[in-house]
Parts: C-alpha cells; structure tokens; sequence
C-alpha cells in the first residue's frame, strides 16, 4: 500500500481495490487526468464516558477532513459501515471493511478527565489485514483537541503515502475587509485548515507579507504604521514587535529569513531604486547584494541557505534569477514567455513555485531550480504570492478576483495541479506564510 | 473618498488639457495678490493646498509599468515646481501607486520608482530635496476600483501631498 500511494503521488493511477484482494502484482498507469483516490473510513472514535463523546466526535471529523482536503483520499460514510467499533481493543472486521471498499481504516479512543485529554489510534490496511505502523497515544489539554487531531491525520498520511506530515502547522496571513481602495488589513495567524484564527495587528495600517522564522516564533512583515513601508519582527507568542531598522530615509519590504533563523533578506528602496540587502538579526548590521538600477525584490533562501532566487527586470522584465546567498553574480533560470515573480524556493530544495504573468492572467507554477520543466498549476484574473507546506507537497497563495467588488481569497493546490480549493478564513485573505510542522 | 478622488483625477486632466493648449498664466500660482473676493484656504486662493490639488494638478500619471515622465506629466510637474517655489513653507510627500496587474513586491517597487521619478523632476525644476519625501503604496491604494485600463490608467500615479506648513 505504501508503494503504490507514493506512486500516487507522482502522478500515477490507482489500481482498483479487486487487484489488492487477489493479491495480483501491481499494475500502474501513467495517467495524469484521472487519479482515483483512495477510499478510507474513519469511524467516530470510541468515547471512554460521556465527557469524551463530543471531543471524539470532533477529532474524527476533523482527522477525515484533513484526509479528505489532500485529493488523495475519499471518505467512505458512516451510512454504509457493516461494522461499528465500539471498542477500541477488539479485533478489526477486516470482511466488513472490505465489502465496502475501505482501503484503510483508522480507529481510536478518547479519554477525558477534567482538562487533560488522551488519544489513542490505530491505522490500518483493509485488505492485508495488517496495522499500518503502531498504535500511538497522544496527551494534551481538551482545548489543543484539534491540534491532536491533525497529529493523529499527519501519522495516518505519513504512514500511508510516506510523505512527510504537514496538518499540524500554521499559516499567517492577511486578512483583509472593506472595499478594494480603503481597504482594512490585520496580520493573523490560523491552523492550516482555517480553524483558530488570532489577529496579531489591528487594521490601523497597511501591513502586508508577513514570513514566518523557520521555528515559528517569528513573523517578519512590512507594515506602514510609520508612514512609508518599513519591516517588523514580531513574536508570535507574546504578539510583541519592534521595527527592524534600516537606513533612514529608505523604504523596506519583501523580508524573508534565512533557514537558520539569523539574519533575513530584504529589499531596501533607496532613491527609487531597489536593491536586495541581507540584515543580521543579532547585530541589526545590513549587507548589500545586489547594485543595480533594476528592481530587485522577492528574495527567497534555498533550504541549505546558500542561494537566493529572487525577482529582476534587469533583462527589461521581471523574471527569476539565483545568485549565492552573499550576493554577486546572477543566473537568470525564468525564460518562458510572460513575467515571473515572487519566487519561493521549496522545503524539499528540488522545485522553486513562483507567480507568472502572461496575456492578462496570472498563475501559479513551479519549476526546477535550473528553470527548467515549468508547469502552471493555476490560471485566473490574478493569483499571487505562492507559499509551500512543510512538506513541501502543497503550495498555498493568494486570489483576488476582479471589478469593483474583487475580494482576495486564499487558496491551496497539489503541486501535481489538482485539488484546488479555497481555504476558508473570516474575512478575506492574502499574503500566506505557511509555518513549519508544530511540535 | 471615491468621489473625491473622480474629482482630483478630473482636475489634473483638465489641467492637463488647459496646459496643452495654451499657457494660462494662472498654472505659475505665483500672483499671490491675494485680492478681497478669494476665501483664503478655498480652491481659488492661489496659495491654498486646494489650489494647488484642484488647479495646479496634484498627481502625474504613467504608462503601463513605466516611471517615465510624458510631457504632459512634465506641465503638471512645472506648475508643481513653481508653486512650492512660490510656498517656500510647504514640505510635500509624493506618493507612488500602481495598478493591480502585477505582484505586491514589483508594485511596490514600481510605485518608489513613480514617486521618485516626480521628484528628482521637481528638484530639476529647483524645489529643495529636504523638502520632498517619497512613499510607494503599490497596489494597496487605487482611487478607482475597476479592472479596466480605465481604471488601471488613474491608478498608476505619483500624488504629491502637501504634508505641512509653517502657516498652518
């Protein structure tokens, strides 16, 4: 089951379940158009006492949503369960399971006493009869239940596809109301899924493209409550920020940290023109890296920190360059046709997303670090702004739509191009920054 | 503020087709005579900041992804020159915008490059440099909300805002 979930993955099809049962060597097909996803069930979790019969409910509903929201999975209902688990120690129907095509299966209990919670599960493979890994058990507190639920889907996803996990994480963003030339923004922070957002920044100013540090702890963003456009670092925990000062009379933007967390990369506006500029965080002290008179901005660490992509229109129009992390000597690797943006270099180093502008609409694409195999996940009036999961398997991004009334929404894709879907915030959304994988 | 916005981009166009056609010796704003039937502070004092947003033209606007000046931005810059000249006690900020058809990040930056484009011309014309600031808003501000060139062309802007005075 592994194998052929990671072959999944790469865009190959799922071979129907009789195959499994007969035991029959696999057979793949190379189809991009048709992916099936794989039929799983997760019954309610078994309830130790009345306390826990809300919060097993929940943690079920939100480990299949989580299962379901990736593409790869389809949820079998209860409507046609044989079976119901009302133990979670006796022995698994497999035939039951079976007979209604639940490839995987994933079981569990919850405890409650006073605040603390504990749960516990099993994942299973329908069709060998054969736990999937080990039961774990996880404790926290009956507030954190969701996070404990998203824990207990990143073990189910990891063990079947043999992907990392990326549920348990956090996005900031911008969320944004009111009409499109007065328009509020606050910095916040949910769950991946939308759920438990907090605001960190009211609306007083413009803010905008927060970045989270590579723990977590950390927002970097760009807000004018000064006046002009100027970079903050904010910490999460205690929602405190302080400015992160740069030459007077400049303007700064577009910040990211570098992947060990201790010094980030900036473009400064100075006389017009912008540059890139790398700031250690421990001495506030700002190096140059590029001396042009093009923009230079959207720079972007790779995850071993000795590259930057970044975005130029020193060709005439904006397009991807790499250089080395202190600067110098550029590589253009964007040459399709169209203008190229706000590059971001992926978790797992081999693919760098960007935003593409072409014949009046945007995208949303991914390319090798050379530039080659480019391929447009997206198209519509005007996506933007691409952020990876942890796992570097989904790439979440801004899109606004048009007129007078145009609101931005954010949304996520598969970096195979399906599963597109809006995730839903309170108000609007843009500028997504998707954290690591919490503890 | 919609509205208001309709009526300054309305004032610098007109200003901009007075000035083409002929030179109207009002665009100088330098006859500060000050005579009894102007309301000090209104759009027909010559001296006012209204003036200088209604009849002088407050902002220059741009080509698609372009800082360069086109003539008719250059007039409206002139008659900006002369009155901060004329108003040695006004300090002004010149704001750059862009339009939506582009990233934040390359708004932004163009919007540093319209703003400064407008000033270095203003200190050409001999305005001070201490007296001009330059802020980019990007995209985060259009005065007109459509998806349209109609709209896209008012956009991608460089207002320049009297942000003080001496005087009061």
């Amino acid at each position: 089951m592994m194998k052929l979930l990671t072959s999944l993955f790469l865009g190959l099809t799922l071979v129907s379940a009789p195959v499994y049962a007969q035991n029959s060597p696999l057979r793949l097909e190379i189809d991009e158009g048709i992916i099936e996803p794989m039929p799983f069930a997760v019954p309610n979790f078994v309830p130790d006492g009345p306390a826990a019969t809300q919060f097993a409910n929940d943690i079920s509903r939100v480990v299949a949503a989580d299962l379901t929201g990736t593409g790869l999975f389809r949820e079998i209902s209860s409507d046609a369960f044989i079976s119901r688990v009302s133990s979670f120690d006796a022995p698994v129907q497999f035939a039951d399971w079976k007979a209604i095509n639940a490839q995987a299966l994933v079981t569990g209990a919850v405890n409650v006493s006073g605040k603390r919670l504990t749960v516990r599960f099993r994942v299973w493979d329908v069709f060998s009869g054969q736990e999937l890994g080990n039961g774990l058990q996880l404790a926290g507190t009956t507030d954190g239940w969701r996070r404990m639920a998203h824990k207990v889907a990143d073990q189910v996803y990891s063990r079947i596809t043999g992907e990392g996990a990326y549920f348990d994480s956090r996005v900031a963003f911008v969320s944004e109301s009111g009409p499109k030339d007065q328009r509020l923004k606050r910095l916040a922070i949910m769950d991946y899924d939308g759920a438990n957002v907090q605001y960190m920044t009211d609306s007083a100013a413009i803010v905008l493209a927060p970045r989270f540090s590579p723990t977590g702890e950390q927002l970097l963003y760009t807000s004018y409550e000064s006046g002009s456009p100027r970079i903050y670092i904010l910490d999460v925990g205690r929602v405190q920020r302080r400015e992160l000062r740069t030459q007077d009379g400049t303007m700064s933007f577009s910040p990211r940290f570098s992947p060990d967390g201790r010094s980030i990369v900036y473009s400064l506006i100075q006389g017009g023109n912008t540059d890139l500029w790398r700031m250690d965080l421990a001495s506030g002290q700002s190096t140059r890296l590029t001396n042009t008179p093009a923009i230079e901005t959207a720079p972007s660490y790779s995850p071993d920190g000795s590259q930057i992509v970044f975005e130029s229109d020193r060709s005439g129009t904006p397009q991807l360059y790499v250089m080395a992390a202190n600067g110098g000597e550029a590589t253009r690797i964007s040459f399709g046709q169209g203008r190229y943006g706000t590059p971001v270099w992926s978790p797992r180093g081999d693919l760098i997303a960007f935003t593409k502008q072409n014949k009046g609409r945007f995208h949303i694409g991914v390319m090798r670090t050379d530039g080659s195999e480019e391929r447009l996940l997206t198209s519509s009036f005007l996506d933007e702004g691409p952020t990876w999961s942890p796992n570097g398997r989904v790439i979440m991004f801004t899109r606004e739509t048009q007129g007078a009334s145009g609101r931005a929404t954010l949304y996520s894709v598969d970096i195979s191009g399906r599963n597109l879907r809006p995730v839903r915030t309170p108000d609007g959304g843009s500028d997504p920054s998707w954290g690591p994988l919490q503890n | 503020m919609n509205v208001l916005g309709k009526i300054l981009a309305l004032g610098a166009l007109s200003v901009v087709a007075a000035c083409t056609n002929n030179d109207p010796s009002a665009l100088g704003g330098s006859g500060a005579g000050g005579s009894g039937s102007i309301v000090a502070g209104s759009p027909s004092d010559p001296r006012s900041p209204a003036y200088f947003q209604q009849t002088v033209g407050d902002r220059v606007l741009f080509a698609v992804d372009q800082s360069t000046l086109s003539p008719q931005a250059q007039t409206v810059l002139q008659g900006q020159a002369e009155w901060l000249l004329a108003n040695p006690d006004y300090v002004a900020t010149i704001e750059g915008h862009a339009d939506e058809q582009g990233t934040r990040e390359y708004n932004l930056a163009l919007g540093a490059r319209r703003a400064n484009a407008a000033r270095e011309y203003l200190i050409s014309r001999g305005v001070a440099g201490n007296r001009l600031t330059t802020v980019s808003f990007g995209k985060e501000r259009p005065i007109e909300i459509c998806s349209t060139e109609d709209c896209y062309s008012k956009n991608r802007r460089a207002v320049t805002v009297l942000t003080g005075s001496t005087l009061g």
